[in-house]
């Protein structure tokens, strides 16, 4: 077994409670886990990314060598398309729609997609709004971690209980909104 | 066995606690930061008391934590590639008195300058001191190296450097802790003049420093962190450095290189397993994160014997961040073409966050600078220097910490003026003050903005040494109080700032303009903390 994820997203939109939780279920089930992350003057409003490897034999590389990540997961559009490279053939891309514009020049991407289509599968969801629609706007990440979990090779019942260790903290409402966030995100990708 | 998800740097934070650290001493600063904060939020290192403020700069710190050691207990030093340079007169000279309690000195390289002015590699400070440098390949062995440094540093009577850099620092893993270690007792060193370098000790004392180097690379082919590990292809020889190990292992899923390799994890470099190697084989490949410090070592120089080659001859790329794809390419494979990034895509630089004073203050002084002309504005390190960054273009310069006054004094001295220097008020405690005092010495005409948002900000909103105390410091230094002047970083002030921005001007001689507002990303943070703990 093993799953190579790229994260993209912009500085401060938390990418890492994605990971964080994808982080304790692979602990929870045993698996060896790498996971880069970006700290510093990128989160400033600037592209970050992480790279997160689960696998069931020991990981060397803390990086996705190019053309081998499973999935590329994105919390904004246009940050999904910065790491192509990475993706592998057959690997799938998973992203928000909802575009973060802190740029002058941020570019019309519709075309863009719809080319991309044609070499390999695409997911895109509105995250935000489905988050907004089960009354908890926050959890949009969550939503997206739903979405990209048919590609994922863990179990849905052990990313949720990575869920339960990493917000009950705050709370069993909050856990609760989170599993239902990553629910209606993975009931949408299957649709 | 029970494992922790740590970044690299946390791995450090928790090994330096196990190890029975009776402090840590830093500036905060990119990649190093977290080793830090882990410790100031740690149950034990609460429980234990163990220092764990933050100091001025990284010279205090390392000074500090060699204080500590002086009084017999283990102590721990970090900082970023850069702050070393700040630390470096007493890192060179530490080498030499030695220790008495544990010291480590744990330094965070950032290669491809991912939040840095540049990418040195401070493996050649620890060859240039001539002390251990350890430079773990995984988080494990940075939890595992860093707490037998200090044993380490207690048997060879050294300061031990833990070099690590960007992408271990800020990469989790899966860790297995040991147990704790109780920490040392106060005691002074044997020998009361052991760290007094008069050069009539420090003559006998760097002899044996110098008479210890045959011994440190013995322990180093003797160590368990650097490995040969047998290859039945002869044609190549690999050497790896730290975290380079990965990336050549990357290339081979099963774990088995057709190559013989050594790692090498711990220097003084192992010798006796270079010369095997070289022994055997046809041809060496140095795979080294940073500049090519093995490489050049191993290198023949007049090019007779065997072939080296690495980030120098060009095989792996001279600057930057490794990475296993340019690892596979140096060992002639062939990599399946990969999608292509589309034509259309932007970049996305960091920027100031919304609502930060920073941009308050450029706005205003851009309207005065429209009136003299571009060139004039210096500065340094800090979230303000994307201020060099449109919409805002002010600023010309940054360098290293504290430039900004220095410069802006020495410009002046050349005769351009008015000039100006931007600084944090973090940056003014860290570097700034004593080239305040050289503007006041000679009351040179400079216009210091300090631009005091009440937090080390771009490292993640430390507490700044400064806070409360700049204008006492400026004027205690001997600053005309009125010329000390202060503003609140709002919009709605802005002509109020170009007035006294334009006031200042006119004076020849120091003004400090301290521009003051909360970091919004701290006040956010704080909020969310003291929430946090009315909850529980």
């Amino acid at each position: 077994m093993k799953t190579d994820i790229i994260l993209a997203g912009v500085g401060g939109q938390g990418i890492l409670s994605i990971a964080a939780t994808l982080g304790a279920a692979a602990l929870n089930e045993n698996y060896y886990l790498k996971q880069a992350e970006t700290h510093g003057m990128s989160q400033r409003g600037g592209a970050v990314v992480s790279h997160l490897r689960i696998s069931d034999k020991p990981i060397y590389s803390d990086l996705i060598p190019m053309g081998e990540a499973d999935i590329i997961l994105s919390v904004e559009p246009l940050e999904s398309l910065r790491y192509l490279p990475y993706l592998s053939q057959g690997g799938s891309l998973v992203t928000n729609t909802t575009e973060f514009k802190n740029i002058p020049n941020y570019p019309e991407l519709d075309k863009t997609f719809e080319e991309l289509r044609k070499k390999f599968k695409i997911v895109q969801i509105d995250a935000d709004k489905i988050a907004r629609d089960i009354g908890n706007p926050k959890a949009s990440n969550m939503v997206m971690l739903g979405a990209a979990s048919p590609f994922i090779n863990i179990h849905d019942e052990i990313i949720v209980e990575g869920i339960q260790t990493i917000f009950k903290q705050k709370g069993e409402n909050i856990v609760c909104l989170n599993t239902k966030a990553f629910e209606a995100g993975k009931k949408f990708t299957g649709q | 066995m029970q494992r922790n998800l740590f970044l690299g740097v946390e791995a450090i934070g928790q090994a330096a606690i196990d190890a029975g650290i009776s402090g840590i001493y830093a500036y905060p600063g990119t990649p190093s930061t977290e080793i830090t904060e882990y410790i100031q939020n740690n149950k034990v290192a609460v429980e234990r008391d163990i220092h764990r403020e933050w100091s001025a700069n990284e010279k205090t710190a390392l000074e500090e934590a060699l204080g500590m050691s002086y009084a017999g207990k283990r102590s721990m030093a970090c900082m970023k590639h850069v702050g070393l340079n700040v630390a470096a007169d007493v890192f060179m000279n530490a080498a030499i008195t030695g220790i008495h309690g544990g010291l480590v000195i744990t330094v965070a390289d950032d290669p491809s300058q991912h939040s840095s002015q540049n990418e040195q590699d401070s493996r050649f400070y620890g060859k240039f001191a001539m002390i251990p440098v350890f430079e773990p390949s995984n988080q494990q062995e940075a939890y595992d190296m860093t707490r037998e440094a200090f044993e380490f540093s207690e048997k060879t009577k050294l300061p031990v450097m833990i070099r690590i850099t960007t992408r271990l620092a800020h990469s989790r893993a899966g860790v297995v802790q040991k147990e704790i270690l109780p920490e040392n007792e106060l005691k002074l060193p044997e020998n009361l003049m052991q760290f007094m370098l008069l050069p009539a000790y420090g003559r006998k004392y760097y002899q044996n420093l110098l008479d210890k180097q045959g011994w440190l690379t013995e322990l180093s082919e003797k160590s368990e962190f650097n490995t040969f590990t047998e290859g039945k292809d002869k044609g190549l020889g690999i050497v790896t450095c730290g975290i380079a190990h990965n990336y050549l292992m990357e290339n081979y899923p099963e774990g088995k290189c057709p190559y013989p390799v050594v790692k090498i994890s711990q220097y003084p470099v192992p010798e006796k397993w270079l010369k095997k190697l070289e022994n055997e084989c046809d041809e060496l490949l140095v795979i080294e994160e940073g500049y090519p410090l093995v490489e050049e070592l191993l290198k023949d120089y007049f090019e007779k014997g065997t072939k080296v080659c690495g980030r120098l001859s060009g095989v792996l790329p001279r600057r930057g961040e490794l990475n296993p794809d340019h690892v596979a390419k140096a060992l002639g494979k062939e990599k399946a073409e990969t999608f292509k990034v589309p034509d259309n895509l932007a970049n996305r630089p960091p920027s100031l966050c919304a609502g930060c004073g920073h941009q308050d203050t450029y706005f205003a002084l851009n309207e005065v600078i429209e009136e003299i002309g571009d060139g004039r504005v210096f500065s340094d390190i800090g979230c303000y220097t994307l201020g060099a960054l449109p919409p805002y273009n002010t600023i010309n310069t940054c360098v290293d910490m504290g430039a900004s006054i220095t410069m802006a004094k020495g410009a002046s001295d050349a005769g351009l003026k008015p000039v100006f220097a931007v600084i944090g008020d973090s940056t003014f405690t860290h570097s700034g003050i004593t080239g305040l005092l050289d503007c006041v010495v000679e009351n040179t005409n400079v216009n210091i903005i300090i631009v005091d948002n009440e937090a080390v900000a771009m490292t993640g909103g430390q507490d700044s040494s400064a806070k409360g105390k700049i204008e006492k410091i400026c004027e205690g230094i001997g600053v005309q109080p009125e010329h000390i002047r202060l503003f609140i970083p709002l919009k709605k002030n802005h002509d109020e700032i170009v007035e006294i921005i334009k006031e200042e001007m006119e004076y020849d001689g120091v003004s400090v303009i301290i521009g003051r507002r909360e970091c919004i990303q701290k006040i956010a943070r704080t909020k969310k903390i003291n929430k946090a703990k009315k909850q529980a």
